[in-house]
């Protein structure tokens, strides 16, 4: 197997007396995409920030693409493309002309550099905007010229920090198929987000952060098998007193949490006729019964929950 | 990028073992080219400096001031023509009421125009979120201060050459002769000595814009420190002076030395450097800066101007004082902006 595109080894970062990053242990392999996962100011951001060498870590060991970026800076920013989770442009240029000044700080010769937007520019449909203004394009445009540099630089790498948040769900759906294009073209893809849901469908893996450390890392199915027992949720809306502990007298009920009105139930298989009896046999008037299905949401809730617990 | 310096870093080191080889002081060079891309920020900068509202609203003041300064001068001159064998240089140095003359507008001009150049070059880019995308391409931040600080200095340059051969051009016209060959020398040796005054303020400029995040905190600290120096530490100066070297009236050595403190604090204005290097280098009769006793009259041929080579050795201190001032200042800058989190 080759070298992981990306790996740290025990990368910390800490600004005065808080640790921003701690002791963080990452391999990214080649043509992954990598979901770093967690609330805002987890750290994910600032793992980001000292994978591009634009912030220098406390201590612990970087490679991107097989190169050191404290030493090497210049060699991974090459090979790698960086969205923010800040976006900016230069509002006045044009899209084109934001690319070309990126193509120039590259160093792209001139019509190699032109060729390359115009065609990074199509893929992500933005070819009739490519001359208007920055300032007139829409959030969604500005995060797809985003993709369209990365595009024209051929990064093998491209890393993007909460690429999909404040994007309207038609927005969101296509920006996701943008990424699965890059994915579908060998590139290695690190996302960060705190919009579990939105990404959870993206991901080959994924790590959830909180306060600086990884909880959790793996497959998405692997996770929710692992920390959900590999349960079924069941979702009941009743009327009545103590269908709670009814419910959770059931056999196979792992866990019962009240939820917006709603009793959210664990289960190891579906028992919903087992569950709709024990409710009607505690005299509760039963509106409503639907399996739901796991997300990383709940795994997430779940697993700092029992950290907390346990702390 | 901050050095690797804390107590901690080497602690944590020790206990993690392969970092070690990252935080080991002389692995942490880096490598590359600190001047990859800085053609790519100065023609950009250059681009936008040119093109933009602000400069061409100054630039075209800058040419009304100067024109008008010349034009108010050239009937006094014109009396002198015949008598003056530097016709060309009075032409920027004389005043005519109520106009002051050429170069002393230039003198308040020149800091406006840099400041307005630099006070938000670092802080819009972070405004504008274009920093973290322009510092994630293959260059060190080096080449975005230096080459944002090398095309403000290449538009001052290219408007003060314009506005040198325009009023040349107008000089010629209207006084009906050219510029001798040591005139146009002086005037080159002027338009350096203005672009590293310029230079000064906008590595001044730089400088508060990357301390200050709002770029209009920056203009204002920028104007209160060109206000000092333009119209305050002229009259700030005696007091200090007092203060510092009292004067005893029966000691003619107390007083000597007084004038030489009192002009040492002068000059660490800007603009005195640059009042003095213009005035010894566009009026050849300047013999002396600062204080002439009678023992170095002796011999002195007095009345004939001096060869442009004694001029420039005259004003060598100051036009060295005004480029350490400006390499200083841009130094500073430097490393605050290399310390400077990317993230806002």
């Amino acid at each position: 197997m080759s070298e992981p595109v990306v790996l740290t080894e025990a990368l910390t970062k800490r600004y005065g007396s808080t640790l921003a990053v701690d002791r963080l242990d990452l391999a990214i392999e080649e043509g992954e995409v990598f979901g770093l996962l967690g609330p805002n100011g987890a750290g994910k951001t600032t793992t980001i920030l000292m994978l591009l060498g634009l912030t220098e870590p406390t201590s612990g060991f970087a490679r991107v693409a097989g190169f050191d970026p404290l030493r090497q800076p210049l060699e991974v920013k090459r090979r790698a493309g960086y969205m923010p989770d800040q976006l900016g442009f230069y509002d006045d240029l044009s899209g084109a002309a934001n690319l070309r000044y990126i193509a120039r700080l590259v160093g792209l010769p001139n019509r190699e550099a032109d060729e390359r937007i115009k065609a990074a520019l199509e893929r992500v449909r933005l070819a009739e905007a490519a001359e208007k203004p920055v300032k007139t394009y829409s959030r969604g445009m500005r995060q797809r010229l985003a993709i369209a540099e990365i595009l024209m630089k051929r990064a093998s790498l491209a890393i993007l920090d909460e690429p999909t948040s404040g994007l309207d769900p038609q927005s969101t759906r296509e920006f996701l198929d943008l990424i699965r294009s890059l994915k579908a073209d060998g590139v290695t893809i690190m996302l960060s987000s705190h919009l579990l849901d939105q990404v959870q469908s993206i991901c080959d893996r994924v790590a959830l952060f909180s306060r600086g450390k990884i909880g959790l890392m793996g497959r998405v199915s692997d996770l929710l098998s692992e920390v959900l027992g590999g349960s079924h949720v069941i979702r009941v809306e009743a009327s009545g007193a103590g269908l709670g502990e009814a419910v959770a007298k059931v056999p196979g009920v792992t866990r019962v949490q009240r939820e917006d009105g709603q009793l959210v139930v664990e289960a190891k298989g579906d028992l919903r006729s087992d569950i709709a009896r024990a409710v009607v046999e505690a005299g509760g008037g039963l509106t409503m019964i639907a399996a739901g299905h796991a997300s990383l949401a709940d795994v997430y809730a779940r697993y700092f929950e029992e950290v907390r617990d346990a702390a | 990028m901050p050095r690797e310096s804390s107590a901690t870093a080497a602690l944590d080191a020790a206990t993690v073992g392969r970092s070690a080889v990252s935080v080991d002081k002389s692995a942490t060079r880096r490598e590359g080219s600190a001047f990859a891309g800085l053609g790519a920020v100065t023609m950009k900068e250059l681009a936008d400096n040119l093109a933009s509202a602000r400069m061409r609203l100054l630039e075209l003041l800058v040419f009304v001031a100067g024109i008008g300064a010349v034009y108010a001068t050239i009937s006094g001159v014109k009396a002198t023509i015949s008598q003056d064998p530097f016709v060309f240089l009075r032409l920027f140095t004389t005043s005519h009421d109520p106009l002051p003359s050429f170069v002393s507008f230039l003198g308040f001009l020149i800091p406006i125009v840099a400041i307005a150049l630099g006070f938000d070059s670092i802080s819009s880019e972070f405004n504008r979120r274009t920093m973290s995308r322009v510092l994630a391409q293959p260059i060190y931040r080096d080449a975005l201060l230096f080459g944002k600080f090398l095309a403000g200095l290449i538009t001052l340059a290219v408007m003060l050459v314009a506005l040198w051969l325009l009023l040349t051009g107008l000089g010629i016209l209207l006084l009906g002769l050219p510029p001798s060959g040591e005139e146009v020398l002086r005037g080159l040796v002027f338009l350096g000595a203005a672009i590293a005054y310029g230079g000064v303020w906008l590595a001044l400029a730089m400088l508060l814009s990357v301390a200050f995040r709002s770029a209009a905190t920056a203009a204002l600290a920028c104007l209160a420190i060109w206000l000092l120096f333009a119209f305050f530490w002229q009259m700030l100066a005696p007091f200090v002076t007092l203060w510092i070297a009292p004067v005893n009236p029966f000691d003619p050595y107390s007083q000597l030395h007084a004038i030489n403190v009192g002009m040492a604090i002068d000059r660490l204005s800007p603009n005195r450097l640059f009042a003095e290097s213009t005035l010894a280098i566009l009026d050849p009769s300047t013999k002396a800066l600062g204080p002439v006793l009678s023992s170095d009259i002796e011999g002195m041929i007095t009345g004939s101007p001096l060869p442009l080579g004694q001029s420039m050795l005259l004003i060598w201190p100051q036009l060295t004082g005004l480029l350490a001032a400006m390499v200083a200042l841009f130094t500073v800058a430097y490393v605050s902006f290399q310390r400077q989190e990317v993230r806002a």
